[in-house]
C-alpha cells in the first residue's frame, strides 16, 4: 500500500501513528467524508470509488448510517514526513453506545464532524461528552459548507462553545466538493496526539470490533496498546481466557491487507479462525499465550438487551427458516437474543431481545431483505423486574408473562434523555417529557435559539413512539439521545386483551396504571373493527387481572347463506365452500372466535396512532 | 353410465334460454333477442328434442322414468304452448313420465294469458311457477321488471282454473327496498293463495347491470342485517298464513306441495338437463358421480347438436370428499334435515356448539339424530355447512 518503509505496518513508530475517529450524526455526511479522504490519500483510486465506500452492508448504505465499524489505514504526508492515519468509522446511533465507547478506546482524537447547515445533534453531543471524557484531542470540523442553507458562523460558534475553542479553530470542509479536506489531514496530524505505549511490556491489544465474514470467519479489529502482535503466535482473550493461533494479522487499506504484524499504537484485523462474534468480544484485551499481561485495558462488558419484541413469520411453515437465519444473523451480532415463542395469536416464533429500536429494526430488515421472510412483530417492550407479596423475584421480557396476583413491586429501566431542540419548541418538548413520565434535570442553553434539555424517562415511553412524537412536534428539529440510567419503581400493570373471555397474548401489555384505561379502550375499539363478524356474539374486553376496563361487542353475524341453490348453482357453490375454507386455514382461532391473520397485524401496527412512520426510518 | 340406478328418482330440467329483455340483476343463462346471434326458438326446440335423443342412448339400458320435469329459464314461456307441448312429448318418448309425474313451468305474469295456461294443462303440465319478485312499483323498476302487478293476479287465477298449481317467487333486498316495502310484497303475494311461495334475496352479481351500478355507486345494497329481518319477516307471514319452510328459501301449504323436482336437487337424486348451459348429474349404480354441463349459448348448443356432437362443455367427476361436502351442503338446507349418520366425527363433534348458538334444533338432533336448523341457522346456513363439513 504504500512504499515508505518509514510507515511499513509492523514497522511504524507510534510517533508516525495517528488514530482518530469521526463523529457525526447520521447525514451529516460521515461516510462522504471518509470516501474523500480515501481517494485523497490514494487508497482508493478515483476508478474503483463507490460512494460510501467504508459502508459495507446494503442497509447500510441505503440509509446512510454505519453499523458495523471499520478501520482503515491512510498514509499521509506533512512537510516531507510519512504518517499512517487510523481512521476508526464509530456508529452513529444511541442503540450502539458501548461499541462507540470501544472505538474511542482505540484513538487519541476525534474529528467532530457537524453539518453547516444543521448544526449539532443530541446523539453527536453525547457522543462527543464521550470523547472529552475519554481524553480524546477534537477537532470541530463543520461539513457541508457548500450547501445554501449553510450557516458556518452561527454554527462554528456553537461547536467552539461545546468544544472550548476559538470559532476560528473550527474547520470547514465540504465532503461532497473536497474542500478543506486536505488541510483536515494535516491538522488531524498536527493535532492529534501520537499514541504511547510501551513496545517491551507484554502484549496488550483491544477489541474494538468484530465482524463474522462467511469465508473467513470471525475478524476482530484491535488496538495494539502495548507489545507486538506476530502472525502463527498464540493469543488468550483475556476476559474468557480462550487461546487461539492468530492465523492471518493485517491492515485494511481499504481492502485487507496481512501484514508482518502490529506494534504499539497501530490499529489492524486479527483471524484465528472462530466462527462466532461471541469468541471475540468487544472491550476484550489480546495478549500472549506465553507471555500474558497481567491485567487488561478495560473491563468487558456484555451488550445487554433493552428492548424485547416477539417476531412471527407470517407464513408459519416458515419457522425453521427463521430459526436458522436467526442463528447465522446471531454470528454477526453479538448483542442479538432470542429464544422459542409460541403465541396463541401469532403461532411460533421467537422472543428477541435488542440493544434498542434501530436494533431492532434492522435484525428485522436483514431478516426479511436476506433471507425473504415476511414477519410481524409484536410492540417492542422493555424488561421488568417483579416482585411479588410473597418476596419472589422475577424478571418479565414479555408481557404476556407479566405474573398476575398480588405484586409488591414493578420496576422498571430508565434511561437519562438527551434532547436538543430550538429554543420555540421547548414548551412543547417539555410537555411531551410529561406526558411521558419524565423528570426534568437541566436544562441548556447551546446558543441564543438551541436547548439542551436533559429528562429521566422510563425506557418504555421511548420505545412506544416517543421518538415519532419528538420529531412530528418540533417539526422535526428537535433530536434525542438517551442512556440507561438504572432502573425505578413504577404503577405499572399488565392489561389483557381478551377475546369471548381468553386473552390474546400478542396483545398484553405493561403499561401504566394511569394509561392502562386508555389503551384498554384503544385496542379494544381496533379489534372490534378489524376482527369479523361471526355467527355468536363476541365480547372483547380489555382487562387488568380480573377487572374488566374497557369492552366493545362484535355482533353476531346474522345472514350468511345463498338463496339459491339449484342443479346449475351446485358445483359453483361447492367451490365457493371450499375456498372459504381454504381462507379459514389462514385464520386463527381465539377459542372459537376465527381471526384474520391480517387483524392481529393491523392491530399491531402503531402507524394510525399519529405518528409519521416515514420519521422512525431515521 | 350404462348402469341402471334404481331406487333413485329421475328428473328432467329443460332450459329455455330466452327473455324478451334481459334484467339489469340476472346472470341466468339467457339471451334477449339482440344477443342471439342468429340462434332461433324454434332451431332450440329441434337441438333440444335431438339432445334427449342422444341421452336416451347414454341411458341405454336405466329403465327409470321421468318423475318430474322442470322448465326453467329464461323465460320458457317465451315458447309457444305447442313448443313446450312438443318438448314435453319429446320428455315422454325419451324416458316415459312416471305415473302422478310433477311437470312444471316458470312463467312470466305478463306471458301467459289463461288460454295458454289451458293449453298447457292439457298439454300435461301440473304446476306453474310465477316470477312475481315484488308488488312495489319502485323496487319492480329497480328490477328492470315490467310486469304489472295485476297481472299477476290473473294469472294465478289463470292457472287454478286450468288446474295447475301454483306457485310465486319473490325476491328482497333490491336496492331501495324498505322492510315495509317487502311486507307488502309479501301480503300480496300471500293474497293470491298460491299453493307455493319462494323468497329470494337478492344477490348482485359483478358481471350484471346492476353489478356496473353498484360498482358506479348508482345503487347500494341493503344491509345483510336487514335482509335478515326481511327474511325473517317473510317467514313468520308465511307461517301466520299456514305455510311451512321446506327448504332454506321455500314455503309450500302441504307437503304434497312442496317441488318435488327440486328436492331431488337437495337430496341429490338423478336429473338429466336439456338445453343450452344446463348441468346434469348422474350417480349410477357402482359408477362414478358425474355433473356436466353444456355449452352455454344457443347458437353453440344448436351447432353442436347439429353436427351431431355432445353439447357437453365441461364436467366433472366427483370425489368422495366433494359428495361428502355435496350431501351436507344440500341436505341441511331442507326442513327434514340432515341425518346425523351422514356427518363425519368431525361435523358431529360441532353438534353441541351449533345447538349452543342457536343454529340448529337440539331437540331434533336427539330425538330424530337429524340436523335441522333454527330458523337463525338458515340465515347462516353457509357458516353452520363450513362446520359440519369440514369441523
Amino acid at each position: 500500500m504504500t512504499s515508505d518503509p518509514r510507515i511499513e505496518p509492523a514497522s511504524t513508530l507510534p510517533s508516525a501513528i495517528r488514530n482518530f475517529c469521526i463523529i457525526a450524526h447520521i447525514d451529516h455526511g460521515k461516510s462522504t467524508l471518509a470516501d474523500r479522504m480515501l481517494g485523497l490519500t490514494g487508497v482508493v483510486s478515483s476508478r474503483d470509488m463507490r460512494a460510501q465506500y467504508l459502508d459495507r452492508m446494503d442497509i447500510e448504505r441505503e440509509r446512510g448510517i454505519t453499523i458495523k465499524s471499520q478501520a482503515v489505514r491512510l498514509p499521509w504526508a506533512v512537510g516531507g514526513e510519512p504518517f499512517a492515519l487510523n481512521m476508526i468509522d464509530t456508529p452513529g446511533h444511541v442503540d450502539f453506545t458501548y461499541e462507540v465507547s470501544r472505538s474511542l478506546a482505540a484513538c487519541e482524537g476525534a474529528v467532530l464532524l457537524v453539518d453547516a447547515a444543521q448544526g449539532i445533534e443530541a446523539q453527536t453531543l453525547a457522543n462527543l461528552y464521550l470523547a472529552m471524557e475519554n481524553d480524546l484531542r477534537v477537532v470541530p470540523v463543520l461539513n457541508k459548507i457548500d450547501l445554501p442553507a449553510a450557516e458556518p458562523d452561527r454554527h462554528a460558534a456553537e461547536l467552539a462553545g461545546l468544544v472550548g475553542c476559538d470559532p476560528d479553530d473550527v474547520m470547514r470542509v465540504s465532503g461532497k466538493t473536497g474542500d478543506g479536506v486536505k488541510e483536515l489531514l494535516d491538522r488531524i496530524v498536527r493535532d492529534v496526539p501520537a499514541p504511547i505505549g510501551d513496545p517491551k511490556a507484554p502484549t496488550r491489544a483491544i477489541i474494538f470490533d468484530s465482524v463474522y465474514d462467511t469465508y473467513r470467519g470471525v475478524v476482530t479489529y484491535v488496538r495494539v496498546v502495548d507489545g507486538h502482535l506476530s502472525p502463527r503466535e498464540k493469543i488468550v482473550m483475556m476476559s474468557t481466557r480462550a487461546t487461539h493461533e492468530l492465523l492471518e494479522i493485517g491492515v485494511i487499506s481499504p481492502e485487507p491487507v496481512a501484514t508482518k504484524g502490529l506494534g504499539v499504537g497501530e490499529v489492524g484485523y486479527l483471524i484465528t479462525g472462530v466462527k462466532d462474534v461471541r469468541q471475540s468480544r468487544v472491550g476484550d484485551t489480546v495478549t500472549n499465550a506465553s507471555h500474558p499481561a497481567k491485567a487488561p485495558i478495560g473491563a468487558v462488558r456484555d451488550p445487554r438487551p433493552m428492548v424485547f419484541s416477539g417476531l412471527f413469520p407470517l407464513d408459519g411453515s416458515d419457522f425453521p427458516l427463521l430459526r436458522d437465519a436467526l442463528d447465522r444473523l446471531k454470528l454477526n451480532d453479538a448483542a442479538l437474543v432470542y429464544e422459542p415463542e409460541n403465541s396463541v395469536a401469532l403461532g411460533f416464533g421467537f422472543r428477541c431481545g435488542y440493544l434498542g429500536l434501530l436494533h431492532l429494526e434492522i435484525v428485522r430488515e436483514r431478516l426479511e431483505r436476506e433471507f425473504g421472510l415476511d414477519l410481524i412483530s409484536t410492540a417492542p417492550n422493555v424488561v421488568y423486574r417483579v416482585t411479588t407479596d410473597d418476596g419472589k423475584e422475577m424478571i418479565v421480557t414479555n408481557p404476556s408473562e407479566f405474573p398476575g396476583g398480588k405484586i409488591a413491586e414493578v420496576r422498571e429501566p430508565v434511561v437519562r434523555a438527551t434532547i436538543l431542540s430550538p429554543s420555540e419548541f421547548i414548551g412543547t418538548v417539555m410537555e411531551l417529557c410529561q406526558q411521558r413520565r419524565g423528570t426534568m434535570g437541566s436544562m441548556n442553553y447551546l446558543s441564543s435559539d438551541r436547548v439542551e434539555l436533559h429528562y429521566t424517562l422510563p425506557l418504555a415511553e421511548i420505545v412506544f413512539d416517543f421518538f415519532d412524537q419528538l420529531k412530528s412536534r418540533t417539526r422535526g428539529y428537535a433530536s434525542l439521545d438517551y442512556e440507561p440510567s438504572g432502573e425505578e419503581a413504577a404503577a405499572l400493570v399488565k392489561v389483557d386483551i381478551l377475546l369471548q373471555g381468553e386473552a390474546v397474548d400478542a396483545f398484553s401489555a405493561v403499561v401504566h396504571k394511569d394509561a392502562a384505561y386508555a389503551y384498554g379502550l384503544r385496542m379494544t375499539a381496533k379489534l372490534r373493527e378489524l376482527i369479523p363478524r361471526q355467527q355468536f356474539e363476541v365480547p372483547i374486553q380489555a382487562a387488568i387481572g380480573a377487572r374488566i376496563i374497557a369492552r366493545e361487542t362484535i355482533r353476531a353475524l346474522r345472514k350468511d347463506v345463498l338463496a339459491k341453490c339449484y342443479g346449475g348453482d351446485i358445483s359453483r357453490k361447492r367451490k365457493l365452500l371450499e375456498k372459504q375454507k381454504e381462507g379459514k386455514k389462514r385464520m386463527k382461532t381465539i377459542g372459537r372466535v376465527e381471526v384474520p391473520q391480517e387483524a392481529f397485524i393491523a392491530a399491531l401496527s402503531t402507524s394510525d396512532e399519529g405518528s409519521d412512520k416515514g420519521e422512525k426510518k431515521k | 353410465m350404462a348402469l341402471p340406478a334404481s331406487g333413485r328418482d329421475f328428473g328432467v330440467y329443460i332450459h329455455v334460454p330466452f327473455c324478451s329483455v334481459r334484467c339489469g340483476y340476472c346472470d341466468f343463462n339467457t339471451y334477449a333477442p339482440g344477443e342471439l346471434a342468429g340462434a332461433s326458438p324454434a332451431g332450440y326446440v329441434d337441438a333440444a328434442l335431438e339432445e334427449m335423443a342422444m341421452a336416451r342412448r347414454v341411458m341405454v339400458g336405466d329403465p327409470r322414468a321421468a318423475s318430474t320435469v322442470f322448465f326453467g329459464g329464461g323465460t320458457p314461456t317465451m315458447l309457444e304452448p305447442a313448443a313446450l307441448a312438443r318438448l314435453l312429448d319429446g320428455v315422454r318418448e325419451t324416458w316415459g313420465l312416471a305415473p302422478g309425474a310433477e311437470v312444471t313451468t316458470e312463467a312470466n305474469p305478463d306471458s301467459v294469458g289463461g288460454s295458454a295456461l289451458a293449453a298447457l294443462a292439457q298439454a300435461g303440465f301440473t304446476r306453474v311457477s310465477l316470477g312475481m319478485q315484488s308488488v312495489v312499483p319502485h323496487v319492480l323498476r329497480t328490477l328492470d321488471r315490467t310486469h304489472r302487478p295485476e297481472n299477476v293476479v290473473r294469472a294465478v287465477a289463470g292457472a287454478k282454473e286450468a288446474g295447475l298449481a301454483t306457485s310465486v317467487d319473490l325476491i328482497y333486498g333490491t336496492p331501495g327496498e324498505s322492510l315495509d316495502d317487502w311486507r307488502a310484497s309479501v301480503d300480496a303475494a300471500l293474497a293470491l293463495g298460491p299453493d307455493h311461495v319462494s323468497a329470494y334475496a337478492l344477490v348482485i352479481e359483478p358481471g350484471t347491470k346492476m353489478g356496473a351500478r353498484l360498482r358506479r355507486g348508482e345503487v347500494s345494497t341493503v344491509d345483510p342485517d336487514v335482509q335478515a329481518e326481511m327474511y325473517e319477516a317473510a317467514d313468520s307471514a308465511f307461517t301466520d298464513a299456514g305455510y311451512s319452510w321446506y327448504e332454506v328459501s321455500n314455503w309450500a301449504r302441504t307437503p304434497a306441495d312442496a317441488c318435488r323436482h327440486n328436492l331431488g336437487y337437495w337430496r341429490g337424486q338423478d336429473w338429466w338437463g336439456i338445453g343450452p348451459g344446463a348441468h346434469s348429474y348422474l350417480e349410477p349404480r357402482g359408477g362414478a358421480a358425474r355433473r356436466w354441463w353444456n355449452v352455454r349459448h344457443p347458437r353453440a348448443y344448436a351447432e353442436r347438436i347439429g353436427g351431431g356432437e355432445s353439447p357437453e362443455e365441461g364436467g366433472e367427476d366427483l370425489t368422495d370428499e366433494q359428495r361428502y361436502v355435496e350431501r351436507v351442503m344440500l341436505g341441511i338446507r331442507l326442513a327434514d334435515g340432515l341425518p346425523v349418520s351422514d356427518l363425519r366425527p368431525a361435523g358431529r363433534a360441532r353438534l353441541a356448539d351449533l345447538g349452543r348458538d342457536g343454529l340448529i334444533e337440539t331437540a331434533r338432533a336427539v330425538q330424530d339424530a337429524a340436523i335441522v336448523l333454527t330458523r337463525r341457522g338458515r340465515l347462516l346456513a353457509d357458516a353452520v355447512i363450513r362446520e359440519l363439513a369440514w369441523g
